[in-house]
C-alpha cells in the first residue's frame, strides 16, 4: 500500500530537482518558467497526498485553485517573454539589465 | 470481481515515480528547449496517473486537459516561435551546476528532516476508503466548490479573465503603415474636398 512517506519523498525530490533547475538554467527565461511549473507540481503532490490520507477534499480544492493561478501565471509570463524577445531579440536574463543605470 | 493484490498499486507507484524523476531531471538538463517542454509534458502525464491512484480523478483529467492541452502547448508554441540561441544559453551550465545540486540536496534534506522527525507524532495509516464518495470524485468536488468555496471560485474566474486581458494587452501592437479603413473620416467627408468644379470657356475646333 502506498504510504504518506512515499508521496512526501517523491514531492520533495521533485521540488529539489526543480530548484536545481532554477540554478542550472538561470539564463533562459523559458526554462525558469518551466522550473516554476515543476515546483508547483511538487506542491500539488503534497496537497493531493494529504487530501487522500486525511480523507479531506479541501486539499483537492486547493490544487484546483493552484492550477488556475498557475495557468494564469504561465499565460502572462509567456506574454511578457514574447514582448521582451520582440524588443531585445533574446531571452537571456543577463541582458535584461535595463534598470541598472 | 477478482480482488486486486495489495502490492499492485505500489508497483505502479514506484514505476511511475522513477519515470517522473527521470523526466524531471531531463527537463532541467536537456540541451534543446523543445525537448525540455516535451519532457515536462511527460512529467504532467505521469503525475496525472499517480493522482489517479490517490483518488483525485477530476484533477488528474484537468491536469491533462488544461495543463498538457493548453498551457504546455502554449509554452511549446512560444519556444518554437522564438529563435533561441541554445549554445549561448548553456555557457554558464557547468559553472553553476555544483551550486544548484548543493542547494537542491540541502533543500531535500531540510524538507525530509521535517517529516522524518514529525512522523512519530503524525500517525497516518492509509485509509482504504477515504475519499471514496458514492457520487464520485467530480461531483463531490463540484459540490464543495459551488457551496463552501464559491467566492474563491469566482475570484479564480476573475484571475483567468485578468490573465486573458493582460496577455492580449501586452502582446497587442499597432503596425505602422498598415492600411485600415477609418469610418469617421469617410462619413465626415464633404463633396467640396473631393470634386472641384472648374468653369472654363468652351473651346471649339475650327
Amino acid at each position: 500500500m502506498i504510504g504518506l512517506a512515499h508521496l512526501l519523498t517523491l514531492s520533495t525530490i521533485l521540488f529539489a530537482i526543480a530548484v536545481c533547475g532554477i540554478f542550472i538554467n538561470r539564463r533562459s527565461v523559458i526554462l525558469l518558467l518551466m522550473c516554476v511549473e515543476l515546483l508547483l507540481l511538487a506542491v500539488n503532490f503534497n496537497f493531493i497526498a494529504f487530501a487522500y490520507f486525511l480523507g479531506d477534499l479541501a486539499g483537492q480544492v486547493f490544487v484546483f485553485f493552484i492550477l488556475t493561478v498557475a495557468a494564469a501565471e504561465a499565460a502572462i509570463g509567456l506574454a511578457i517573454l514574447v514582448v521582451l524577445f520582440r524588443n531585445r531579440l533574446s531571452v537571456n536574463v543577463e541582458e535584461f539589465s535595463l534598470l541598472k543605470g | 470481481m477478482q480482488q486486486i493484490p495489495e502490492i499492485f498499486p505500489l508497483i505502479l507507484f514506484y514505476g511511475w515515480s522513477g519515470l517522473l524523476i527521470a523526466a524531471a531531471v531531463g527537463v532541467i538538463t536537456a540541451r534543446n528547449p523543445v525537448h525540455s517542454v516535451l519532457l515536462l509534458v511527460l512529467c504532467f502525464v505521469i503525475s496525472a496517473a499517480i493522482w489517479l491512484l490517490l483518488r483525485a480523478e477530476f484533477l488528474a483529467v484537468a491536469l491533462v486537459l488544461v495543463y498538457v492541452g493548453a498551457v504546455m502547448v502554449l509554452l511549446l508554441f512560444v519556444v518554437m516561435m522564438l529563435d533561441i540561441n541554445v549554445e549561448r544559453m548553456r555557457e554558464g551550465l557547468t559553472r553553476y551546476a555544483p551550486l544548484g545540486v548543493l542547494v537542491g540536496l540541502l533543500l531535500a534534506a531540510q524538507l525530509s528532516s521535517v517529516w522524518w522527525l514529525r512522523r512519530s507524532g503524525l500517525e497516518i495509516a492509509a485509509p482504504a476508503d477515504s475519499l471514496a464518495f458514492e457520487e464520485g470524485n467530480t461531483q463531490a468536488l463540484g459540490t464543495l466548490l459551488y457551496t463552501e468555496h464559491l467566492y474563491a471560485f469566482e475570484i479564480a474566474g476573475y484571475i483567468l479573465l485578468l490573465a486573458i486581458i493582460g496577455a492580449i494587452t501586452l502582446t497587442l501592437r499597432r503596425r505602422k503603415g498598415l492600411r485600415v479603413q477609418q469610418v469617421s473620416e469617410q462619413v465626415a467627408v464633404r463633396p467640396e474636398s473631393r470634386v472641384r468644379l472648374v468653369k472654363m470657356k468652351t473651346e471649339r475646333d475650327e
